[in-house]
């Protein structure tokens, strides 16, 4: 008897909800479109068909995809434990030094996949210690992990500007940035893959394995949350931390592992772009990839099936966005950024907006279907 | 001829396969007390909610007044004068009294001057009908009698003239109850309608002037309180007769399984609220904790079951100590065989969000029978809990179905399930039949007799007496934290309550 208002059938709760922001997220993204003078429904041509229409823009769109599908699990993880890990970008940040451990001493003579073990492992490492200390805080401590985990985004930002300029820099280059690494430490891309179903794109695109890692991470969190008893605990402690003291789980076991796991996926997000696409660790890699994995998890319903379309969809306004200001002049990057913004305000921050719009007209027209209870299949 | 406040004609309402509510048809007489009773999970809750605006009705027709109503939301119940009561409270803890009030209420953008005429209002309204609570008092130092006046209080300065009361009883005390109904006697008189859900058949005779009877969603009979009885309620309601009253035979009792001495415990806030409590419990007998809520009971709990820690005291289990002011967890005393029905069973011995299955693992998901490796054995899980539905009557028999959907003496029999299944040598129960029906509390209380005569410790708290002394073999009572009597099971109600009241211990100090 908690709701207030009727409850909705799952297509609706994960399906037209979703729907709904996003349109609505559009048409005032259109809005401003009108506002510096372009048609609108030109630009969204523009954009969805730079971001599908062709083999180049489905790979770009996937390449940024990887990053987000990766920071979104990582917020997610943490969600269903109760706590908001707001530090992804600077625990994916601060795994760049683990990618570089990984790779700057070995890409001379190790083949690529051995290395991209140890990347994946070095990354993980150190991405979870970048979320270990939030983590010990607040179990130990009681410091709140939001705060602790935005200071630790500004603490990794300078300390990695420190270690590409003064430590990780080549003598005499003057970019600040590690030297470009060999063959060993590239990743294999994934362009190829696009000749079966007769589309061509060219080497450079830098969708690569990665993307298939987070696939593969996807199932994990499905599996670690929904099937593992620690996944359990998570929960447990998620929905009532008084229950888990009940239960005999450990608050603070369950806390600091949750971020440590968090902390890794996060971490492993580092690979994506600089094994994949730049082949060096230069500054400010994370590029937003961190935030966008809060929308990305918000709107995913921290759930993996939900995650990796929102990944998709992000990657998709990235991609197409960059087409969409090469295309219209007059939209500049900072356009895109606002579009961005509308839809991660509409799909993630203003989620429940519509949603009581949503069940009165559901109550009202099919009163039947109001109260369809997911007795089949939470998590599955 | 008295008219009809409400009427509720071929009032029909599912929830996927679960048919809630089927063709239900009620007439509530204006300024009369009309009570609804029926087993858990009858659709008692769902029939109001549909009245309030929770819920939308699939088909039929509600009359307020005579006139027909439609109502999407409680704002619409609200404007048409119907006021509820939640069995669970819907206050904001940390907001005052007053504050709690006008929430929603709020007449303009500035608040300073809705508060002040509501404080007004507020006068006036405790005056009119002797509701006295302190405006300003912050609801979470409240206990549950006051706040459950402040709900009543929201509803009346919203202008209800139709009032719903979802188990008012369920948390409190008797002497709170009792001032309950003087309440709404009250309201009553001034012309107030009431209708009155509860699992008490005491509390129908005592105080209604007619009662529903509801039985698996459909209303099968409506009597004049008057000319009914106990006996004839029960059986309407569950469809066979009921023993009201538990049999059991002498105690067989064996060595002591729990012994506590000196335990000292305080609450989050520092205060001491249990002090210095000895008792021991053996094999083979049921040790009834009888108190007035809020006198360190709930506490005590807590710590023998390791949720709270103890400041002081030694307990031992089976002999050995258990270190209940460190490292106890209650996982630990599980595996020695001490199991805990919590008296909140909603957010200390439930998850709501999860399934059904899942809760009925709630403590003992490492238990290797469970897992396979580090993951879960779903098979396994579902399978045991699809047995204890079976075995407990739990409905309904969906192990997937979210736990937030059972009604409550479900959920509570969901809770039971899962302890007493583990077939522990220690039994901590509190507040075993909290909104239960009363089938369901002749087979809570048969399942704990039969603990009992197998021959395991059981320790009951209760506020209800009744069930302290049917079904103890000893009452222990505790009064501002301290055990001041023991007595058997053949005390009186009133040599209990003024043990309760703790007046023998004031005579004893002067
Ligand atoms: N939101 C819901 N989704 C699915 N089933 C529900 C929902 N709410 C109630 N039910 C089911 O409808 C039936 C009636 O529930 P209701 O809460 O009305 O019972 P009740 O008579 O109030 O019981 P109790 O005395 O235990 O409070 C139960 O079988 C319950 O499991
Ligand atoms: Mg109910």
């Amino acid at each position: 008897m908690s709701t207030p208002y009727a409850k909705l059938p799952r297509w609706a709760d994960y399906g037209l909800i979703p729907l709904i922001n996003l349109l609505v997220a559009f048409a005032v993204a259109g809005l401003v479109v009108l506002l510096v003078g372009e048609n609108p429904f030109r630009a969204a041509v523009i954009l969805v068909d730079g971001a599908f229409g062709s083999g180049p823009g489905i790979a770009y769109t996937l390449f940024y995809a990887t990053s987000f599908i990766f920071t979104g699990l990582a917020v997610a993880v943490a969600f269903h434990g109760g706590l908001f890990n707001i530090g992804g970008e600077g625990q994916a940040y601060f795994a760049g030094l683990g990618v570089a451990l990984a790779c700057l001493p070995f890409d001379g003579f190790l083949p690529w996949y051995l290395i991209f073990l140890l990347a994946i492992l070095c990354s993980a490492v150190f991405g979870a210690l970048w979320a270990l200390i939030p983590a010990y805080l607040q179990a130990k401590r009681g410091s709140h992990i939001v705060i602790t985990t935005i200071m630790f985004n500004f603490i990794a930002s300078s300390l990695m500007v420190y270690m590409l300029v003064d430590v990780l820099k080549p003598m005499g280059s003057m970019a600040p940035q590690t030297r470009q690494f060999l063959d060993g430490a590239q990743l294999p891309r994934l362009g190829f893959l696009f000749d079966y179903i007769g589309m061509k794109v060219r080497p450079s695109v830098p969708l690569n394995i990665s993307f298939l890692l987070a696939l593969l991470m996807a199932f994990l969190v499905w599996v670690l949350i929904w099937r593992t008893k620690l996944g359990y605990e998570i929960r447990t402690m998620g929905f009532s931390p008084k229950a888990a003291r009940y239960a005999g789980i450990s608050e603070t076991r369950v806390i600091i592992v949750t971020m440590l796991i968090s902390g890794a996926l996060a971490g492993m997000m580092a690979m994506n772009p600089i094994m994949g696409d730049q082949h060096n660790v230069p500054l400010d890699f994370v590029a937003g990839a961190g935030f966008v994995g809060i929308a990305v998890a918000l709107m995913g319903r921290s759930h993996p099936a939900g995650i990796v379309p929102a990944a998709i969809l992000f990657g998709m306004l990235y991609q197409g966005g960059a087409e969409l200001s090469f295309e219209m002049p007059s939209i500049s990057r900072d356009m895109i950024v606002i579009i961005q913004g509308l839809v991660i305000l509409f799909a993630g921050a203003l989620e429940h907006m519509f949603r009581p719009a949503v069940q009165a007209v559901f109550a009202s027209f099919s009163p039947k279907s109001v109260g369809v209870v997911a007795a089949k299949g939470e998590g599955v | 001829m008295a008219e009809a406040a409400i009427e509720l004609v071929g009032i029909s309402k599912s929830f996927g396969a679960v048919r809630a509510n089927r063709d239900i048809n009620l007439e509530v007489q204006k300024g009369t007390i009309h009570g609804i009773i029926g087993e858990n999970g009858a659709g008692k809750s769902t029939l109001m909610s549909i009245l309030y605006g929770f819920y939308q009705a699939d088909q039929g027709e509600i009359r307020v007044n005579g006139k027909p109503t439609v109502i999407r939301s409680p704002n619409d119940a609200i404007a048409n004068g119907i006021g509820m009561v939640h069995q669970h409270f819907m206050l904001v803890d940390n907001f005052t009294v007053l504050e709690n009030v006008i929430l929603g209420a709020e007449s303009n953008a500035l608040l300073n001057s809705s508060i002040s005429k509501a404080r007004a209002e507020l006068k006036r309204l405790e005056q009119e009908y002797s509701l006295f609570v302190e405006p300003d008092a912050v609801i979470e130092e409240l206990p549950v009698g006051l706040q459950q006046r402040v709900e009543i209080l929201k509803a009346l300065y919203r202008g209800a003239e139709i009032l719903i009361l979802d188990e008012p009883t369920g948390v409190l005390t008797p002497p709170e109850a009792d001032h309950l109904f003087r309440i709404l006697k009250q309201l009553k008189e001034q012309g107030k309608t009431i209708v009155l859900i509860t699992h008490k058949l005491r509390e129908i005779m005592a105080i209604t002037d007619n009662v529903s009877v509801m039985r698996q969603g459909t209303m099968v009979a409506t009597r004049e309180t008057a000319k009914t009885t106990v006996e004839e309620l029960a059986e309407l309601m569950v469809g066979r007769r009921v023993l009201l009253r538990v049999e059991k035979g002498e105690p067989a009792i064996g060595a002591v399984k729990l012994s506590v001495r000196n335990l000292t415990v305080k609450d989050s806030r520092g205060v001491t609220m249990v002090e210095d409590v000895s008792f021991d419990i053996r094999a083979g007998e049921i040790v009834g904790i009888a108190g007035v809520a809020g006198n360190g009971q709930s506490e005590l709990l807590e710590a023998i079951s390791g949720v709270r820690k103890a400041v002081s005291g030694t307990v031992t289990l089976d002999g050995k100590p258990i270190d209940l002011t460190g490292a106890a967890d209650p996982g630990e005393l599980r595996d020695r065989g001490l199991a805990h029905v919590p008296e909140d069973r909603h957010h200390v011995g439930l998850v709501l969000a999860f399934e059904e299955n899942e809760n009925s693992i709630l403590g003992y998901h490492d238990k290797p029978q469970y897992l396979n490796g580090p993951f879960l054995n779903i098979e396994a899980i579902r399978r045991d809990a699809r047995e204890k539905i079976e075995k407990y009557d739990i409905r309904p028999s969906d192990c997937r179905l979210k736990t937030a959907n059972f009604s409550g003496g479900n959920q509570q029999k969901i809770v039971l399930a899962r302890e007493i299944e583990r077939d522990p040598g220690v039994l901590i129960v509190g507040q075993p039949t909290r909104g239960v029906d009363v089938g369901a509390i002749e087979f809570i209380h048969r399942r704990l007799i039969d603990m009992r005569d197998q021959g395991k410790a059981v320790l009951v708290v209760s506020v209800e007496l009744d069930e302290i002394r049917s079904l103890s073999d000893r009452i222990l009572v505790m009064f501002a934290g301290r055990v001041v009597g023991e007595r058997g099971p053949d005390a009186t109600e009133g040599e209990l309550g003024l043990l309760m009241a703790g007046v023998e211990q004031q005579e004893a100090a002067e």
